[in-house]
């Protein structure tokens, strides 16, 4: 247990030390690490997304739920929840496969943290939302379709 | 300068309930403004919740998480006391960190 918070946190980096400098003041954030995946952040098409986060092969997976209303009156804040029973759950990435920039968001967990996390995201039109788990290194995923009305990415 | 992150932390069954409510406007660099110009991407890249110091999760935003960003997990564990702190910085260069006790 206490070796594996070890690992998550070494996966995580420099970024523990950015946060936990930045909170007393010592370091200025232009100081911080780069554990951010730039290139899946960028990526404009979902395959250079998958692609980027090294997921093409990714196992489809029962065990990781999404939860996303079937259809979304305002894409601008559409309410997701993923959660993971794949034991050692790692790091929770959520796609919206047809937004310009595919990568909503990338949850690097701690040992102490449930493997489940709501947020909102922005949707422009139609399309499948992807979660992506990691754990101990292996990769799984799951779609689900979801209807915008009014779609909320602006042009 | 930004507004403070509201955060609501609440013990239940031997776990602590984490949900906060960013301030900030996740400009995804796309939209433009009445007379047409573009309005400059302006998102949260970055995010991390620490618990009395550890840090409990860290999050990477694209501009896809909507306008105030909303976050809710939970963390095994908790007592009266712990503090919570929410950190975040953007593409700009902006940060901020809130803190709340656990009540």
């Amino acid at each position: 247990m206490d070796s594996r918070r070890r690992d998550v946190l070494r996966a995580g980096g420099a970024a523990g030390i950015w946060s936990v400098l930045a909170a007393v003041g010592i370091a200025a954030p232009a100081q911080a690490r780069d554990a951010r995946n730039v290139a899946a952040f960028e990526a404009t098409t979902f395959d250079d997304a998958l692609r980027a986060l090294g997921a093409e092969d990714a196992a489809e997976s029962g065990a990781v739920r999404i939860v996303a209303p079937d259809v979304a009156e305002d894409g601008r804040a559409v309410t997701i929840s993923v959660a993971s029973d794949i034991p050692r759950t790692e790091q929770i990435v959520v796609l919206i496969e047809e937004n310009p920039y595919k990568v909503a968001a990338s949850f690097r967990l701690s040992g102490a943290m449930a493997p489940a996390i709501q947020t909102r995201v922005k949707m422009a039109r139609s399309t499948r939302v992807h979660a992506l788990v990691r754990a101990e290194g292996r990769l799984f995923v799951a779609w689900r379709e979801v209807t915008v009305t009014v779609g909320g990415c602006g042009t | 300068m930004s507004t403070p992150t509201r955060i609501r932390a609440t013990r239940k069954d031997g776990a602590t309930e984490l949900r906060m409510l960013l301030s900030h406007p996740m400009e995804n660099g796309l939209r433009k403004d009445a007379e047409g110009k573009r309005i400059p991407a302006h998102f949260i890249t970055e995010v991390s919740v620490q618990r009395n110091g550890e840090i409990v999760l860290e999050a990477d935003f694209g501009p896809s998480i909507a306008m105030n960003p909303y976050l809710a997990f939970s963390i095994a564990g908790g007592a009266p006391g712990d503090e919570i702190v929410v950190s975040w910085r953007d593409n700009l260069g902006d940060s901020r960190s809130d803190a709340i006790r656990v009540v």
